[in-house]
C-alpha cells in the first residue's frame, strides 16, 4: 500500500476503499436484485429475509412459457456462423492489407475503417430492402449477413499481422510455401491472442444484438434469445416479475457464467481489442 | 512483397471481405441518400422522385425535433458522466485497494449483459409502488409512489441512468489498459520531486490518457445514437415521445408506419451527425493532445 502524503496514509486508503466498495455495490445491485427475485418464490420479491426458501420454479415456468430452447439454438447457430465468416473474411483482408502492395490500397483501407463509424446497425432500412430482394427475410443467415465483413476485425488483425517480422515470410517463401500456406502456418498461429480477443468481443456483441434481428426475423425458428426475451416480457398477461427476471437471467446466463469463469481473460481481451 | 503479381494476390485476398462490406455498408449508405429524395413505394406504385420534399416534411415534423433534442440530452447526460466514472473506476481498480477484484467484476458485468436484459432488470427497479426505488422511498422515508417512466419530465433521466450503468464499465477497460501502460518511473520521479497526487494526476496522467479519452468519447458518441434496445422494453418511446431517440424513430417510421422514403431521410441526418461529431472530436482532441 502506497503511503499518501502528510501522514494520513491509512485515512486516505480507507476513504478510497469505502468509496470504491460503495460504487461497486451500487453497480452490482440491479443484478443481485434480479438474482434474488429469480431464485425465490414470488412472495419474496420485495421482502429480503435470509430464511426465504430457495426455488428454481421461476426458471422452470419461464422455460415452459416460451420456446427458449429453440431461441438458444438459434442464437448459438447465429453466433457461430458470424464468428466463422468474420474470421475467414477478416483474416484474408487483413493479410492483403498487411503484406501486399497494390493500387488503391490506402483508399480501400479508409473505406474499411469507415465502417467503424457507419455501422450496419444504423443502416436498417436499406439493408432490409437488400435482404428482401435476396429473398432471405426471416432466415438466420440474414441476421448475420451485414456483419460478416467487420471493419473492426480487419483493422485489428492487420495491426497484429504487421507486427510479425518479415524475415519469417521470406524464410517461408524460400522453402516454397504458397501465400495461403504462409498465412495458415505462420501468421494465424502467431495471431492467436488477437483471435481470442476478437472472438470474445464478437460473440458477446452478437449474442446481445437486438434491433436488426427484431426487424429481419418473424418466427420462432429464427428468433435469437434477445428477441425471444423481449416478446416474452412484453406480454401483458400478468407474468410475475420473478418469472421475467428468471428468463432475463437465463438468456444472459451463458455469457455471465463464461464471464465469471474467465473474468481475467475477458477483461484482457476487451483491453487488447481496444488498444489501437 | 515485391512480386509483380503481388497486386493480383492482394485483390484476390481482399475481394470476399470487400464484397460484403460494399453490399451491406457502403451501398446502403449511398442508397440511403438517394432514397431520401424519393417517395415511399406503395403497392404497384413505384418510388417517385420528389426532390427535397422529404426534407421539407422533416423540418416541419415536431416528432423529429423532439427526438433530436432527446438524443442530444441523452448524449449530453450519458457521455461525460460515464467517461468520468469510467476513469474513476479504472484508477480504483488499478490501485492496491482491498476488494478491487470484486469491484472490477461488479463494474464490468453490465457490459456482458444484453441491453434488452438490462432494461428488463431496470424496469423492475422503476415499477411504481412495487419496484425497489419506491420500496426504499416508501419504506424509509414514507414518500408516495412515483412513476419515473410514465412522466415525460423524468423518463429520459431514468434512461440515462440505465445507459451510464451499462457503459461505464466498458469504458473503464480502456482506461485500465492505458493506465497499465504508463511507466512507473514517472510516478517515482514525481514522488522524488514532491509533486502532489492531484498535480501528478492533472499534469502527467490526464495528458497521457488523452488518446484513450478521444477513443472512448468517439465510441460513446456512436453508442448514444446506436443503442436504443432498452426503449423497446421500457417505454416504447413514450410517454408522448419523451424517451424516443433518433434510431428508434427511424425504426418506427420504417417498420411500423412503412414510410421508407422518410426513414431514409432521417437516416441521412443520422449519418451527417455521426460524421460531423466524430470529425469534430478528432480536431478538438487533436489540438489538446499536441498541446501537452
Amino acid at each position: 500500500m502506497r503511503a499518501g502524503r502528510a501522514g494520513w496514509p491509512d485515512f486516505d486508503t480507507a476513504l478510497n476503499t469505502v468509496a470504491m466498495c460503495l460504487l461497486a455495490f451500487l453497480w452490482a445491485l440491479p443484478l443481485l436484485y434480479a438474482i434474488w427475485t429469480a431464485i425465490h418464490p414470488a412472495a419474496y420479491e420485495t421482502r429480503f429475509v435470509l430464511t426465504a426458501p430457495l426455488t428454481l420454479d421461476n426458471f422452470a415456468k419461464a422455460w415452459a412459457a416460451a420456446p427458449f430452447a429453440r431461441y438458444f439454438l438459434n442464437t448459438v447457430m447465429l453466433v457461430t456462423l458470424i464468428l466463422i465468416c468474420q474470421f475467414v473474411l477478416c483474416t484474408l483482408a487483413a493479410f492483403a492489407f498487411a503484406r501486399f502492395r497494390f493500387p488503391g490500397r490506402s483508399l480501400l483501407f479508409t473505406l474499411v475503417l469507415l465502417q467503424l463509424l457507419v455501422m450496419p446497425d444504423i443502416l436498417i432500412v436499406e439493408n432490409y430492402k437488400t435482404i428482401r430482394a435476396m429473398g432471405l427475410v426471416d432466415t438466420i443467415i440474414a441476421i448475420g449477413l451485414p456483419y460478416f465483413a467487420s471493419g473492426f476485425g480487419i483493422f485489428l488483425l492487420r495491426q497484429t499481422f504487421m507486427s510479425i517480422p518479415r524475415e519469417l515470410d521470406e524464410a517461408a517463401r524460400v522453402e516454397g510455401i504458397s501465400f495461403l500456406g504462409l498465412l495458415w502456418r505462420v501468421y494465424i498461429p502467431l495471431a492467436k491472442p488477437t483471435y481470442l480477443a476478437y472472438g470474445l468481443v464478437s460473440v458477446s456483441h452478437h449474442w446481445n444484438n437486438f434491433l436488426w434481428p427484431l426487424i429481419i426475423t418473424n418466427s420462432v425458428e429464427t428468433r435469437p434469445v434477445t428477441v425471444g426475451l423481449s416478446i416474452f416480457s412484453a406480454v401483458d398477461a400478468g407474468i410475475e416479475w420473478s418469472v421475467i427476471n428468471a428468463a432475463t437471467l437465463m438468456t444472459s446466463g451463458p455469457l455471465l457464467i463464461a464471464f465469471l469463469l474467465f473474468q481475467r481473460q475477458f477483461v484482457q481481451s476487451f483491453m487488447r481489442a481496444g488498444i489501437r | 512483397m515485391l512480386h509483380r503479381r503481388a497486386w493480383v494476390y492482394g485483390w484476390l485476398f481482399l475481394s470476399p471481405a470487400l464484397l460484403f462490406l460494399f453490399a451491406f455498408t457502403h451501398y446502403p449508405a449511398l442508397n440511403t441518400i438517394i432514397s431520401s429524395f424519393f417517395s415511399t413505394p406503395r403497392g404497384r406504385r413505384p418510388a417517385k422522385f420528389i426532390g427535397p420534399e422529404n426534407y421539407q416534411e422533416m423540418l416541419q415534423d415536431p416528432v423529429f425535433w423532439k427526438v433530436l433534442s432527446n438524443n442530444f440530452w441523452f448524449a449530453a447526460g450519458t457521455i461525460p458522466i460515464s467517461i468520468g466514472l469510467a476513469l474513476l473506476m479504472a484508477l480504483w481498480v488499478n490501485s492496491h485497494l482491498r476488494g478491487r477484484t470484486l469491484a472490477r467484476m461488479a463494474f464490468f458485468a453490465p457490459t456482458v449483459l444484453p441491453l434488452i436484459a438490462v432494461a428488463n432488470i431496470w424496469m423492475f427497479f422503476y415499477t411504481p409502488g412495487f419496484g425497489l426505488i419506491d420500496q426504499i422511498r416508501g419504506g424509509l422515508f414514507g414518500l408516495p409512489a412515483i412513476n419515473l417512466l410514465g412522466n415525460p419530465d423524468t423518463v429520459l433521466a431514468a434512461m440515462i441512468v440505465v445507459a451510464i450503468w451499462k457503459e461505464a464499465g466498458f469504458f473503464m477497460i480502456f482506461y485500465l489498459a492505458a493506465l497499465q501502460s504508463i511507466p512507473p518511473v514517472l510516478r517515482e520521479a514525481a514522488d522524488v520531486e514532491g509533486a502532489g497526487r492531484f498535480y501528478f494526476f492533472r499534469r502527467v496522467m490526464l495528458p497521457l490518457l488523452m488518446p484513450t479519452t478521444l477513443f472512448v468519447s468517439v465510441n460513446a458518441v456512436i453508442n448514444s445514437f446506436r443503442l436504443v434496445d432498452h426503449i423497446f422494453v421500457m417505454t416504447d418511446g413514450g410517454p408522448n415521445n419523451a424517451s424516443s431517440l433518433l434510431l428508434f424513430y427511424i425504426y418506427e417510421t420504417a417498420f411500423k408506419f412503412w414510410q421508407t422514403g422518410y426513414a431514409a431521410t432521417l437516416t441521412v441526418v443520422m449519418l451527417i451527425l455521426l460524421s460531423v461529431l466524430a470529425i469534430g472530436q478528432f480536431f478538438l482532441f487533436d489540438r489538446k493532445i499536441h498541446y501537452q
